[in-house]
């Protein structure tokens, strides 16, 4: 157990340095800085315009479609690291039982293809 | 030492930001919130020694669940302010309800009592040398195998669910055909015509299908398929 | 390994596959009848084999077959490929006709099937999950229709939560007693006294998961809004399979790995039980829609049941078991006539539209009129059975009470359920229906006739409850 979390020491001291870099530029910032802020620092630059309104609107349900599909064979894949690594010690059986799996997902897979739901027009 | 000062960190960061999701103003700060508690959620596997646990987390749910939500919530055109209105109002029933759960948990934990030797037994006894993924995968293939396969059907479903539920049928969108793609021939598209001299090529040339004349003479005359023109070169028909 | 005790669940899913490639390959106008047809056909083969099948613990004790789980899943069965037939001409109906509505039955199938056989707390998760995810899709499955994606929505994010209890139940039952095996949860709350509150915290939220899934007061709020808002055939799969599968899944544990504890558990399942019944017979009085009442039948029903549950002795487990089977035929039959309710090519749904049924229709309507005879409890009919077994359970281990209450909401029951066949033959007569087709006429007559002559035959149910109850206490 503690091999395992000593080879995750330099993620770590690594995540700590990132944080103590980050809150050391904004504290610097807010410290070191000559602080005026007025509304027209927040205003649009220049000859740009203000949002004539709200970036959320109905959206193609395709999309998400897309995202769902990703994550059902994202997960899939995450079956396949334990199988990989242990495949020596599970003989045969685990062998095939990976691919039933397998075979079970590629006819949702062959579905989704015939269904089209992989096309983009 | 240094493992609990991080387990300490971790769980603080956690909860803070798991408390951070449900308050915050913006949905989209709530989701980012989200993926902070899920890497601390990851941190917290891997101090418990579930190294794919945490990565596993890390991947599914920050990769792919969680951008799944910021892409919900920055796209969808939900009113989240009108969503919000009724917390003022439900705030006394819920903290009332809060409350009495709260006070319920505090008595069940009360009285709990850990035997002193429970850590040891409780936890499946992980094999020295074997790392935690190959642990996971000797057990998971063989030994749990109902339980896995029945997992590829709750994959299989969901995906089929996905589908039945939002694909449909557009009767005026274009698809690529690709069998016709693939299919298609040269003598569909190509004519070498030997022109004689002399000869217009109005009346040499025939198509093979009545084409309709083009409505706009300033438009570029669509080429069909299966005619060549007989202005001397050729031409392959576009065809979609 | 054992492997070959899930046969039948394995030979559903292949079956399930095959179907789905079929219909997604083969564009002819009809495949959605085919498919309907092949998923019946392998309902049938399941069944077969589940009826071949001897009994024993497999897959490292994750899977258990005995006759308590051979009678499960042949009901579970039975009421889907009835629910089937009737959806079949319903979705051509409708407009919705698609190949993908029998397999996704067919895969909550195996998840009930795999739920009935569980013998370990993942195991009933997996099959639990299995069953829920293709139930939202089919509560949704009417997409165009708001009512029914509000259906699906409602019915998936309740469910959800409850998944959540569950599973947080699970868990902490796992970390208090070290295991999720049925049998060493057993050994493990096998002195009341020694355990641990942690265990019996992690128990209640099991209960509660399932008592949801059951539809049971007070995790029923999501039944009559998904019951509404499905299609009707949909409507009636949810009111007999998983609720057969629930309550199966909610005997198995409470009397097999948390036996010991069950005089603990006892006032929880008596409060449910009476919550259920009061709230099933009161609640249905206002309703207007009749797939309305019938949730809130539904959910009294299911109050009825969890009184075998409550009494928990052999004779209280094959009352429930003997229930679950009258109570899914009477829902089928009643159902088929909600299925006809049809006039100029669209849906109806109101109590009052029933209004000439007795005229118009006299065969259905004295269909009708026997199912809600059966489900109020009047005598000779099957309904009458079911209540009788169930309350002679309570009373002979002194539940006298529960008995008395389970009486009194039976006659408060029965009074809805008159008013539909008042309307029917009493009220200003309204329009026809449209003509009903033959499969509907088959179910309706089917079931109907299982309903009223079920006191002509009713040794080989008993038998098989009284064997299959058996088994469960051991």
């Amino acid at each position: 157990m503690q091999s395992v979390l000593g080879s995750y020491f330099p993620i770590l001291v690594f995540i700590a340095i990132a944080g103590v870099i980050a809150l050391a530029l904004v504290l610097g910032s807010v410290l070191a800085a000559r602080q005026k802020p007025y509304p027209e620092k927040l205003s649009a630059y220049e000859c740009g315009f203000e949002a004539f309104d709200d970036a959320r609107r109905r959206f193609d349900v395709r999309f998400y479609l897309v995202s769902l599909l990703f994550i059902i064979f994202d997960l899939e894949v995450a079956f396949l690291f334990p199988w990989a690594v242990s495949l020596s010690h599970i003989g045969w059986f685990g062998f095939l039982s990976m691919m039933g799996f397998l075979a079970v997902l590629t006819v949702g897979f062959i579905y989704e293809w015939c269904k089209g739901a992989l096309d983009w027009e | 030492m240094i493992a609990s000062i991080a387990f300490y960190v971790f769980a603080a960061i956690l909860l803070v930001s798991a408390a951070m999701v449900v308050t915050a103003r913006n949905p989209v700060h709530s989701v980012l919130f989200l993926i902070l508690s899920f890497f601390n959620a990851a941190a917290l596997f891997l101090l418990a020694g579930a190294e794919f646990l945490a990565m596993i987390l890390v991947i599914v749910y920050v990769g792919a669940v969680a951008v799944l939500f910021l892409f919900v919530v920055m796209m969808l055109d939900v009113n989240f302010a009108e969503l919000r209105g009724g917390f003022q109002r439900y705030l006394p029933v819920g903290a009332t309800v809060g409350a009495v759960l709260f006070v319920e948990l505090a008595l069940v934990l009360g009285g709990w009592q850990i035997a002193p030797d429970a850590g040891q037994l409780r936890f499946a006894p992980q094999p020295p040398d074997v790392h935690n993924t190959a642990a996971l995968g000797r057990l998971i293939y063989t030994d749990y195998v109902l339980l896995f396969q029945i997992a590829g059907l709750v994959l299989m479903v969901a995906m089929i669910g996905a589908i039945v539920l939002t694909l449909r049928e557009r009767k005026t969108s274009r698809h690529q055909s690709i069998a016709a793609q693939v299919g298609r021939d040269v003598r569909d598209t190509l004519e070498l015509v030997n022109m004689p001299l002399g000869v217009g090529v109005s009346e040499f040339y025939r198509p093979l299908v009545e084409q309709p004349p083009p409505l706009h003479s300033d438009q570029p005359v669509i080429a069909h398929a299966g005619g060549g023109h007989g202005d001397g070169g050729h031409h392959a028909a576009e065809k979609r | 390994m054992n492997w070959q005790l899930a046969w039948p669940e394995i030979a559903l899913a292949v079956c399930g596959m095959a179907i789905l490639i079929f219909g997604v390959l083969w564009k002819g106008r009809s495949n959605a009848f085919a498919c309907s047809m092949l998923t019946a056909g392998a309902f049938l083969l399941a069944a077969l084999l589940v009826l071949s099948q001897g009994g024993g613990l497999g897959y490292n004790g994750l899977f258990v077959v005995d006759p308590f789980s051979s009678y499960l899943k042949l009901l579970i069965l039975a009421g889907a490929a009835l629910s089937l037939i009737l959806s079949v001409d319903w979705n051509e109906r409708e407009g919705f006709q698609r190949f993908e509505f029998p397999v996704l039955m067919l895969f909550s199938v195996t998840g009930m099937m795999v739920m009935a056989s569980a013998s370990n707390l993942m195991t009933l998760y997996m099959g639990l999950e299995l069953q829920s995810l293709a139930l939202y899709v089919l509560a949704a499955f009417n997409r165009d229709d708001a009512r029914s994606s509000e259906a699906g929505l409602k019915y998936f994010v309740l469910s959800a939560l409850a998944s959540g209890l569950l599973l947080y139940g699970i868990s902490l039952c796992y970390g208090f007693s070290g295991t999720m095996n049925f049998a060493d949860l057993a050994k493990a709350a096998a002195n009341p006294a020694g355990v641990s509150p942690g265990l019996i915290v992690g128990i209640v939220f099991v209960l509660v998961g399932l008592a949801f899934k059951i539809s049971a007061v007070p995790f029923h709020m999501w039944t009559p809004d998904v019951y509404e808002g499905a299609p009707t055939p949909v409507t009636l799969f949810f009111a007999t399979s998983p609720k057969v599968a629930a309550m199966g899944l909610l005997l198995r544990v409470m009397v097999g790995p948390f036996g010991h504890l069950l005089p603990q558990l006892q006032s929880l399942i008596v409060l449910i039980s009476i919550a259920s019944m009061v709230l099933g017979a009161l609640a249905a009085i206002g309703q207007t829609n009749i797939k309305r009442l019938m949730a809130y039948s539904s959910i009294g029903h299911m109050g009825y049941a969890l009184i075998g549950l409550a009494a928990g002795t052999t004779e209280g487990i094959r009352g429930v078991l003997i229930y679950l089977v009258i109570y899914v035929f009477m829902t089928v039959a009643t159902f088929a006539g909600i299925g006809a309710m049809r006039r100029n090519g669209r849906t109806i749904e109101k109590i009052s539209d029933l209004a000439g049924l007795g005229r118009n229709d006299p065969m259905l309507a004295l269909i009708l009129v026997i199912c809600m005879f059966s489900l109020a409890g009047i005598p000779l009919l099957s309904g009458f059975f079911a209540k009788l077994y169930i309350f002679l359970a309570a009373v002979q281990v002194g539940m006298w009470t529960l008995a008395v209450i389970g009486v009194l909401t039976s006659v408060i029951g029965a009074f809805y359920y008159i008013r539909v066949i008042k309307v029917m033959y009493f009220d200003q007569p309204e329009a026809p229906f449209d003509r009903r087709p033959a499969s509907l006429s088959f179910v309706a007559v089917a079931a109907g006739l299982f309903t009223t002559f079920f006191f002509v035959f009713p040794a080989p149910i008993i038998g098989a409850a009284q064997v299959a109850a058996k088994a469960l206490l051991g």
